[in-house]
């Protein structure tokens, strides 16, 4: 069995850190919150760092359970950055809830690590353990506040529904191996793709239940109905961070698995199947932009947003080229900014006032906060695709992918889909720039949350007018 | 005919018939015994399959493990009485679960009889790979790191146990 330790060190560091290091430090060091989020912050900075260095592997490891190299070493990156983002965000917000427990960050990190893992995963086996450890992580994160109903709600709405998306992934892998007889994501690709598969029928049963697997994690309809209500019960820390992230992790395994299973020009059930995901995806945008534009939680208007940008995400799973996977690479980095950024200032807002995610509290707000305001504004432009913001430039990239294979009609519903979200997008915008506020509040200092909230504009700002940055490093992998 | 065709016969019969009782009783106790039933039942099957091990941990794990846990927790949310079930099973519930059952036998059942003929025959591969033996060989070698990476599942699943069990979390901190 060829090991690539090298290659696979980010993955270890952060197991090390998370397991054998970091719960002897908890057990020793009580207490000393500030201490055990520093380590955790830097757990994630070095294994961020190693991931860099390591982004010129190339290959698998232990046995082709796991790849290296390129993609994995950037989704790496991507979720040690949304891991150090929501940390820093986090600190003010639970410590004003009093709520702040050293555990909160040891689940954060083995969330990130559960993502790392569903990156690399070249084994069914691997994907499957990585899916758990992050789902597990995000229940507990969801019902992190105890004593509020609404958490402890959206927690076990969360881990039931989970529960059973993970049995029908279960039972897609067992169907995948039954018919091709591996686990390994490139000989089922080739099973697939020389129509060699032993059994046939269980093929296509592993793929569509597969799909709706994965598809639960992403909140895709019709699987999407627990999105909205864990995402508006949820700490909204956690939110920023699993509606991002999370997501993120979960297209970063949908994408590789698809490319193995529904390979380009086999035709006959591949063909229907990407027929089904597209439809999937129209309808996801659509029914998670005409919702949110009845909401008047802004939490909850988010919420539904980030269903519709699954629906655009998977317009590159549909498209199956490089180009469509490239364009979920770029659309996912720029959405993790935009939506964890705008997440971050309701959470940051709805701490000032008490229970403050519905919209009425924003009118006025550039008035008292402006920079926070134009922040606020600039993700949700961003949000709504509008250039020169990174959302712009990710749209562009996932409709031209879709029109290159064929899927004129999805493009269309998503241009459609779009025009209808800039109406909620805009108006929270006009709320906050063309209201008066019904009266002066007083402001808190924004903590560690203000530099997630600059990260994340400065990223989106950078993206948006520099798209090469990113697309020239996709294309080397 | 082999005996253990017959024996995989008797089992399937044994399981099917123990998990209707399951889902159709009212009374929990008696459902969680004959979900006990099933399991045995289960692991008869996987040992007329040659998958030994397997078989052993279904005992070991759910028939012993996780039903003394159901049996518990049906004891101590006093869910002795009928009602209590009873209220939360609704006609059109049943229907559509009976409907999507329906259509899931179908599926399968396209599926077994769409096989190459004589791929209903145990692999002859089926006898190395139940032993207890080679599982543990291929744990220790092919599957290495899933293997160790559930370490880091069980851990974060056992912290996250702890902080929903902990009392008092809002006056700490």
């Amino acid at each position: 069995m060829n090991i690539d330790f090298f290659g696979s060190l980010p993955l270890v560091a952060i197991w090390l850190a998370l397991g054998a290091i970091g719960i002897v430090i908890q057990a020793f060091v009580r207490n000393n919150t500030k201490l055990v989020f520093g380590y955790y912050v830097g757990t994630l900075a070095l294994t961020a760092f190693l991931a860099i260095l390591s982004s010129g592997a190339k290959g698998s490891s232990f046995g082709g359970m796991i790849v290296l190299g390129g993609y994995a070493a950037y989704f790496d990156v991507l979720f040690c950055g949304a891991g150090i983002l929501a940390m820093l965000a986090a600190r003010p917000y639970l410590d004003r809830l009093n709520a702040e427990l050293d555990e909160f960050y040891t689940l954060m990190v083995s969330a990130v690590a559960g993502m790392m893992l569903m990156a690399h995963a070249s084994n069914l086996v691997v994907l499957f353990v990585g899916v758990e450890l992050m789902s597990i992580s995000f229940y507990v994160m969801a019902g992190f506040l105890r004593t509020d109903i609404k958490s402890v709600e959206s927690a076990l709405k969360y881990f039931l529904l989970g529960a059973f998306a993970t049995g029908f992934l279960v039972y897609g892998m067992a169907m995948l191996y039954g018919g091709t007889g591996s686990l390994d994501y490139v000989e089922i690709g080739k099973a697939v793709s020389n129509g060699t598969a032993t059994y046939p029928m269980f093929l296509a049963i592993g793929t569509v239940l597969m799909a709706a697997g994965l598809s639960f994690k992403v909140a895709a309809f019709p699987f999407h109905q627990w999105a909205p209500d864990v995402y508006d019960g949820a700490p909204t820390v956690v939110t920023a961070f699993m509606s991002t992230a999370g997501k993120a992790a979960a297209f970063s395994a949908f994408n590789p698995v698809f490319a193995a299973i529904m390979p380009d020009g086999v035709g006959g059930i591949t063909d229907t199947m990407r027929l089904a995901l597209a439809v999937m995806a129209a309808v996801t945008m659509l029914v998670g932009n005409i919702t949110a534009i009845a909401q008047t939680s802004v939490k909850r208007m988010l919420a539904f947003s980030s269903v519709a940008h699954a629906g655009y995400l998977m317009m590159g799973i549909v498209a199956g080229t490089a180009y469509g996977h490239s364009a979920i690479v770029f659309y996912l980095t720029a959405y993790m900014f935009m939506q964890m950024g705008s997440f971050v200032i309701v959470g940051y807002l709805e701490r000032e006032q008490g229970d403050g995610s519905d919209i009425e509290n924003y009118s006025g707000l550039s008035k008292q906060h402006p920079m926070l305001a134009a922040m606020m504004a600039m993700f949700m432009f961003s949000l709504a695709g509008i250039p020169p913001f990174a959302g712009f430039f990710g749209k562009y990239m996932l409709f031209y992918a879709a029109i290159q294979s064929g899927y004129t009609w999805l493009t269309i519903v998503a241009v459609a889909s779009s025009v209808i979200s800039v109406y909620f997008y805009l108006g929270l915008i006009v709320k906050m720039y063309f209201t008066d506020a019904p009266g002066k509040k007083t402001t808190f200092a924004t903590g560690t949350a203000g530099f997630t909230i600059a990260i994340c504009s400065v990223a989106i700002l950078l993206l948006g007018i520099f798209p090469w940055l990113l697309t020239n490093i996709i294309s080397t992998w | 005919m082999e005996v253990q065709v017959i024996l995989f016969a008797i089992f399937a019969v044994g399981a099917i018939g123990s998990a209707i009782v399951t889902v159709t009783r009212k009374n929990p106790v008696a459902s969680a015994m004959a979900l006990v039933g099933h399991f045995f039942m289960l692991s008869g099957l996987y040992l007329t399959l040659e998958a030994q091990f397997v078989a052993a941990v279904q005992v070991l794990v759910y028939a012993g493990a996780i039903m003394v846990l159901v049996v518990f927790v049906i004891m101590l949310l006093n869910l002795g009485t009928e009602q209590q079930l009873a209220e939360r099973s609704s006609y059109l519930r049943g229907t559509l679960g009976t409907l999507f059952a329906a259509l899931f036998v179908i599926l399968l059942a396209l599926a077994i009889t769409s096989n190459p003929s004589g791929a209903n025959q145990l692999s002859s591969k089926a006898v190395e790979i139940g032993t207890t033996e080679s599982i543990g060989q291929s744990l220790f070698t092919q599957y290495l790191f899933p293997f160790e990476a559930v370490s880091l599942l069980l851990l974060a699943a056992l912290i996250g146990a702890v902080i929903l069990a902990k009392r008092h979390v809002q006056e700490g901190a």
